[in-house]
Formats: C-alpha cells, sequence, structure tokens
C-alpha cells in the first residue's frame, strides 16, 4: 500500500532527521574537541624596560607557544615562580621553542626597580612594563601571578591563577601538547 | 500530523544551522571574556578583640564583589564591570553600599586613532599631574568618565587627550558638583622619529603633560585674627582685631610635567618634573602656593647585579578633581604621587609602611641585588642572591612667607621653601637586607632583616613633630622544602621588635602546597611585648585554597589583627576582625 509505505517513510526519515538534528547540537554544543580558547592576545600599548612603547599584539614567537606571565616586584608568590622556571628555562627553550614574555604590572613607585631585579637575579626572559595595569585588565587578570599560555597563531588557550610549588611544570606540559596538537584541559 | 512533525523538525535543522552560520558571519572573531571576584565574611563577636553586634552595626555578614564582560571584536572593544558591595566589608567606606555598574566603555581602533567613550583608565608619565587607576583590594577606582583618544601620527610620536568627570562612589556627576578634567600628553622615542638615531644604542623618550581642572569655586571665606596694642590712660591694652576674607578661588587650575628617559646598555635614567599651579584646597589647608615635584631614577644592572638610586621630592602636589574633598578613602586624585620606599611581602615588615606626603617630602631611595654564581666557593651550587635596600622619606625645609603669619595659614601663600630642600623631621626609613639561597633540588631559604623608623604622628595623624617615632627591628627566615615535584612544605618565622607602639610581635607559618590545586595553612601572629596584658592577643589564621586553572577559592578562619593595607604607597585602614572570609575568583 503505498500510504502505509509512505508513513513508513515519513517514520524513518523523521527519525533519521531528529538523529541528526540530536547529533549537530552534540557536536556544536557539547563535544569540544578542541582546546579552550580564550580569543586571541589583545592588543594594548604597554613598554619595554627601554621605556618604548610596545603593543601586546606584537607578542609572538615564529609559530611556537608563548607563555605570558603576570608579576609584580612586591609579588612574593611571582617572584618564586620565575626563579622556578628561570632554573628550566633554557631547558624548555631548547627542547619546545617556547618563549616567555614576564609583564610587570609594578605602577611608577616600582616600575623602576624592575630591570635592576630582573637583572640582578640573572633572568633570562622578555619582560614588558604595564605600568597602568592596561594588559591587566584586558585579560581580566585579578590578582597576579596569573599565567597564560598562547599557541604559536597567539590564541590563549590556557590559564591559570595563583602559583603553587611545582606548577611550572604543567607549563611546559601544556606547551608540548600544544606542539603535538594534543588536547588538554 | 505526521507532516508537520517533520516539516517543523525540518525547519528546526535548517534553522538551527542557519542562524548558527549567519551568527558566525556578524559575529566572526568576536569574543566575549571576563571575570569575577568575591569576597564574602562573616563576621563573629570577639571579646578580646572588644567586637560585638552593635560594633559591627549589627553587619555580621560583608561581602564585596564585581564582574568585569569584555567583548572584543577585531578593532572594536566594549565592556562593563558590575560591582556589589552588600554590605561593604570593614575596612570599606559606607558609601560604597550597593550595586551597580561603576565602568563602562566602548573603543574602536581606526588605524593608529583609537578612541574610547565611557569610563577609562590613564596615565600620563609616572603619573605625577595623571593617573587613574584602580585597586580593589584598596576599595580605590578614580576612573574618569569622557572621551580618551590617542593617536600615533608618526611611528615613535603618541599623542594622548582626554576630557571627563571622575568616578565618587556611586554619585553620578551632576553640574558643578565636581570638577571638569582635561589633559594631553606626547610620547616622543626619539629612536623612531630620527633616522640617524635608529641604530643608536643609546635610547631615548622624551614627553610632556598638561593637565587641567575646571571647576565651579564655592563662595568660602575665613576670619584671621590681628593683634594690636594701644596705651590707654598709661596702660597697655592688647586688641584682637577680627578680619573675614573672602577667598578668590580658581575656576581653572592647570599643571604640567616633562619628561626624559635614557636607555643604554644597562644604563637607564628616568626624570620627570612637574608644577602645578595655585590650587588652594582642603589637603593643602587652602593655600595659595604652586606645587612641585620631581622624581628620578638612575640604575644600572648586568646579568647577575643590579644597582638603582631614585630620588623625589614633592611640595604641594595634591590634586584633586574636588577642592573640597580630603581625607579617606582617597577619592577623586587627579594625580599619583608614588612612595618612594620598597614594598614588602611579608606581613610583619609591611606592618609599618609608608604612604606619600602629597603636602610635601623629600625622599631617597637606594637598591642593590647581586646574584653570586652558581657552582662557586660562596655562592653554593645554585647561587645565592642578595638585595639591600635603604629608602627614608624626611620633611621639607620650610620658612614663614612673614614673622607673624603661621605656616601654612590659609589664604596666603603658606611656607618658603627652595627647590629640593630636605627638613630636620624624619617621616620614613626603611633599611633591609635579604638573602636568598637554594641548597639543594629540595631546599631553599631565605632570611631577612629590616631596620624601620616610622613616625607614627606624621603618617597616620598628619601631626608634624616627632613625639611618636617607632623604631622597629624586623628578622624572616622563610624555608621551603619540596617533598616532590608537586608536594612542598613551608614554614615562615617572623619576629618584630619594638619598645613603642604595641611592642613585640612574632609570626609563624606552615604552609603544605600540592600542585597545581591544593593549599592548605596555619599562622599565629602574636603581640607578646603589648605593653597592656589583655592585648597579648593571637591572631590565628586557618586557610586552605582550591586552584582549578583560572578558578580559585579560598576559605579562611580566624582573627585579622587591624592595620594599614598599601598597595603603591596608598594605603587603606583595616580594622580588627574575626570570623570566616571566603574568597571566590575566577577568570573566563
Amino acid at each position: 500500500m503505498p500510504v502505509k509505505v509512505l508513513i513508513l517513510n515519513f517514520k524513518i526519515m523523521k527519525n533519521i532527521l531528529f538523529t541528526f538534528f540530536l547529533a549537530a547540537l552534540f557536536i556544536q554544543v557539547f563535544a569540544q574537541e578542541k582546546n579552550m580558547d580564550y580569543g586571541n592576545v589583545p592588543s594594548v600599548d604597554i613598554k619595554t624596560m627601554e621605556g618604548k612603547t610596545f603593543n601586546t599584539s606584537g607578542i609572538s614567537n615564529d609559530g611556537k607557544p608563548v607563555i605570558i606571565t603576570f608579576w609584580a616586584t612586591w609579588c612574593k608568590p611571582c617572584l618564586k615562580e620565575h626563579e622556578a622556571i628561570n632554573e628550566v628555562y633554557e631547558e624548555w627553550v631548547e627542547e619546545t621553542g617556547v618563549k616567555l614574555y614576564a609583564v610587570s604590572i609594578d605602577n611608577a613607585r616600582s616600575s623602576k626597580s624592575v630591570m635592576p631585579l630582573v637583572n640582578g637575579k640573572g633572568w633570562t626572559f622578555d619582560v614588558l612594563l604595564d605600568e597602568n595595569g592596561d594588559f591587566k585588565r584586558a585579560l581580566n587578570v585579578n590578582i597576579p601571578p596569573h599565567t597564560f599560555i598562547a599557541d604559536g597563531n597567539g590564541k590563549i588557550v590556557w590559564q591559570h591563577v595563583g602559583y603553587l610549588e611545582g606548577d611550572e611544570g604543567e607549563y611546559v606540559e601544556i606547551v608540548k601538547k600544544i606542539l603535538k596538537g594534543e588536547k588538554f584541559d | 500530523m505526521k507532516k508537520i512533525n517533520i516539516s517543523i523538525l525540518a525547519f528546526g535543522f535548517l534553522f538551527f544551522y542557519s542562524f548558527n552560520m549567519h551568527s558566525q558571519d556578524l559575529l566572526s572573531g568576536g569574543k566575549v571574556t571576563g571575570n569575577v571576584n568575591v569576597d564574602a565574611q562573616v563576621y563573629s563577636e570577639d571579646s578580646k578583640l572588644g567586637i560585638t553586634d552593635s560594633t559591627l552595626n549589627y553587619k555580621k555578614f560583608g561581602m564585596n564583589g564585581f564582574t568585569n564582560v569584555l567583548y572584543s571584536n577585531g578593532n572594536f572593544n566594549a565592556g562593563l564591570r558590575f560591582e556589589g558591595y552588600l554590605n561593604p566589608m570593614r575596612g570599606f567606606d559606607s558609601r560604597f553600599e550597593g550595586a551597580g555598574i561603576p565602568y563602562w566603555f566602548a573603543s574602536y581602533k581606526l588605524g593608529t586613532l583609537e578612541m574610547t567613550a565611557g569610563h577609562f583608565y590613564e596615565q600620563f608619565g609616572s603619573g605625577l599631574v595623571l593617573r587613574s587607576w584602580e585597586e580593589w583590594t584598596l576599595g580605590y577606582d578614580n576612573n574618569i568618565f569622557g572621551f580618551n583618544a590617542k593617536f600615533e601620527p608618526i611611528k615613535g610620536i603618541m599623542i594622548k587627550g582626554l576630557a571627563g568627570v571622575q568616578r565618587y562612589f556611586w554619585e553620578p556627576y551632576e553640574t558643578n558638583s565636581r570638577g571638569i578634567i582635561r589633559g594631553a600628553d606626547g610620547d616622543f622615542y626619539l629612536n623612531d622619529i630620527f633616522k640617524s638615531m635608529s641604530e643608536s644604542k643609546t635610547k631615548i623618550t622624551l614627553g610632556g603633560s598638561f593637565v587641567s581642572r575646571y571647576e565651579q569655586p564655592v563662595p568660602k571665606s575665613f576670619t584671621r585674627d590681628s593683634v594690636y596694642t594701644t596705651i590707654e590712660h598709661g596702660d597697655t591694652v592688647n586688641w584682637i582685631k577680627k578680619t573675614t576674607y573672602e577667598f578668590n578661588l580658581p575656576y581653572n587650575v592647570g599643571s604640567w610635567a616633562a619628561r626624559l628617559n635614557l636607555a643604554s646598555g644597562g644604563f637607564n635614567l628616568y626624570a620627570e618634573y612637574a608644577e602645578k599651579s595655585n590650587d588652594p584646597n582642603a589637603t593643602n589647608n587652602y593655600i595659595y602656593k604652586k606645587g612641585q615635584a620631581l622624581y628620578s631614577t638612575i640604575s644600572y644592572s648586568t646579568k647577575g647585579f643590579g644597582l638603582s638610586l631614585s630620588t623625589k621630592w614633592i611640595d604641594n602636589m595634591s590634586f584633586k578633581s574636588k577642592m573640597n574633598e580630603a581625607g579617606n578613602p582617597p577619592m577623586l586624585d587627579i594625580n599619583y604621587l608614588p612612595a618612594i620606599s620598597k614594598e614588602h611581602g611579608y606581613s610583619l615588615a609591611s606592618m609599618y609602611p609608608y604612604a606619600t606626603k602629597p603636602n610635601g617630602e623629600a625622599g631617597f631611595k637606594g637598591e642593590v641585588i647581586y646574584t653570586i654564581p652558581k657552582k662557586s666557593l660562596i655562592g653554593g651550587e645554585y647561587g645565592t642572591t642578595i638585595s639591600l635596600n635603604y629608602s627614608q622619606a624626611n620633611s621639607l625645609k620650610k620658612e614663614r612667607i612673614s614673622p607673624n603669619i603661621p605656616e601654612d595659614s590659609t589664604g596666603t601663600n603658606g611656607y618658603h621653601t627652595s627647590f629640593f630642600s630636605i627638613g630636620d623631621l624624619p617621616h620614613y626609613r626603611d633599611f633591609n637586607l635579604l638573602i636568598e639561597r637554594k641548597f639543594s633540588s629540595k631546599v631553599k631559604a631565605k632570611i631577612a632583616y629590616y631596620k624601620q623608623t616610622y613616625n607614627l604622628h606624621v603618617i597616620e595623624d598628619d601631626i608634624f613633630d616627632d613625639e611618636e617615632i617607632v623604631q622597629a627591628d624586623i628578622a624572616v627566615l622563610d624555608l621551603t622544602y619540596k617533598f616532590s615535584s608537586k608536594h612542598s612544605l613551608r614554614f615562615e618565622g617572623q619576629g618584630l621588635w619594638t619598645k613603642e607602639d604595641e611592642g613585640n610581635w612574632t609570626t609563624l607559618t606552615l604552609e603544605y602546597n600540592v600542585s597545581p590545586a591544593w593549599f592548605f595553612s596555619v599562622m599565629d601572629e602574636w603581640n607578646y611585648g603589648n605593653p597592656e596584658n589583655d592585648m597579648k592577643i593571637h591572631y590565628y589564621n586557618l586557610s586552605f585554597g582550591y586552584t582549578q586553572k583560572s578558578n580559585r577559592i579560598s576559605i579562611r578562619y580566624g582573627r585579622q589583627r587591624d592595620g594599614l593595607l598599601c598597595v603603591g604607597g596608598v594605603c587603606r585602614y583595616v580594622p580588627a576582625s574575626t570570623g570566616l572570609t571566603i574568597t571566590l575568583t575566577s577568570t573566563f
């Protein structure tokens, strides 16, 4: 009976459509196969230690991942974090090619002490000065230390607030996963 | 029936996809980000600290919170901050009570021109004539509501201009309720401007700013007594003549600054000079003297060694967008006068902090950092870092403008002082030494010593004498032991010794960390040397925290001592309290 066939077809079609619909929804909403996307590194004018204006959209590393840390000379855990990274930084660069930008949020009171401190401690990463917290606000940083990792395209894919002894181990793991194209939490 | 069902489904399917694609076209690249921070406190009665329900004004719960939401799409950015103080936590002004949106903006960048409308933060030079900024922990926010433009006509030149009114708690701007500020700033990076300098190792930046405030003055008068003597019937009679004067207050107050930054290899020189025209106001006791400020730093550093020397000299530089505004919390500041002393992280070292005296101070700071190389005899296997720091702030040398008129007399020029004069009255001294050494892959140690002189009358009460000076010695031992790459224990022992104020203190802290998530700590701050036996109090605290990427929650229970919480030389008084504190912070 043609009518019955038609009805049957409708039933099948309906089921197929419904399944598609659900699957589409699921893929759109839940199955985030990709890593988190916190947007690109925002474009804000801050300064280099030499006093030159530097736009933060220029934070890049020839297609390799970048770590951005927010710190201040008066922030104890921040100093700990950078001391710990400094010990392994050369290894990291050799292994992964990663580049670290340490953004100081020291204001005019202590921003002139940043360069003597960085050199005095023998840190070798790039340091930028965000005296009035413009870059900090653009990245929604509440309190330092706050660490971001951007992939080779300048897209921020990971962030972490605070610093506990040993946290730097996770940073380099994330960088390695980005390089391998693996998913991470 | 079934037909309809299918068509609904088909329609839904198509609609879902078309909408999805459509919205991607419209908002491609658009991104919403933001953060949340909530501090909540439940207060308990504490007979030891004299805290009862009535001293708490029956406000047993305090909560300060904010949320920022930012939208960015290519060259367009917009954002807002929602704040709530329900009720304000102890130590925050009750005028903050309530909730609302004190900050929102939209900005657009076209080529090298960037325009912002709404609320914004801005800083010219080091801030001596203009800085709007926020510091949540202090409850400090002097954002400007108006227009802000930045323009880079050629590479190396950055011009900024702005006009607006400042935030005052929750009070919206109304005609004449406060001043309007206007400002312009130019920054010139010579190595980009002049081709001949592009290869030079010496990098020079020049800059200049101009800021003015318009405010319709409220008519104001003051009375001055003058004494004269007559001889009547052979007797000497003293008379007091009272004269009332009307203030002739300025509608416009201008200020300007010029600055230089010179960097060459490891050398760096920064100097900024600022002046302000006559601005009688509530902070300077309504004197007509002009204001002056100089802030400069010279530093030299090379790998393993850093040295810097700074001087600061300020005279009558309080600049607010309302002349009658003074006191705490500091509101409507147009400029920023940084404190010169080092900001300390250890609690007892920051018990006696310094805050800038805008009416006048002469300061100096010297700093040396040296890292003894790794694998040397003294440096040990991992190297040792030594940091030495000394800072001081004194009064200015002031002279009367006339023998009969006391210093700072309202309606006069106040006093005479020569540029860069240094007075005899110490405001603050701080000598400190920090040695950091890693002994093995498991053990790290820091020891620190501080010697501080704190003029309590000057810093806390604005009484300019040397009757109440606190001399404190502080020592810190900070040890970290790493059990494994993720587990570590930290011990911190601190002592503060003084014969003045509240006497001796000791603090012990134990902290256990499990990277990257867990944190537990116990702490006891004990005022064992308090001259009053009842006040030899233990300020104990138990806390734990959990971090999950950019989410963090921490819970603390215990007593908090009263004291000054300072960031960047701006301080907030925090009263003593007992109770439970929950802090939630998240960035998305």
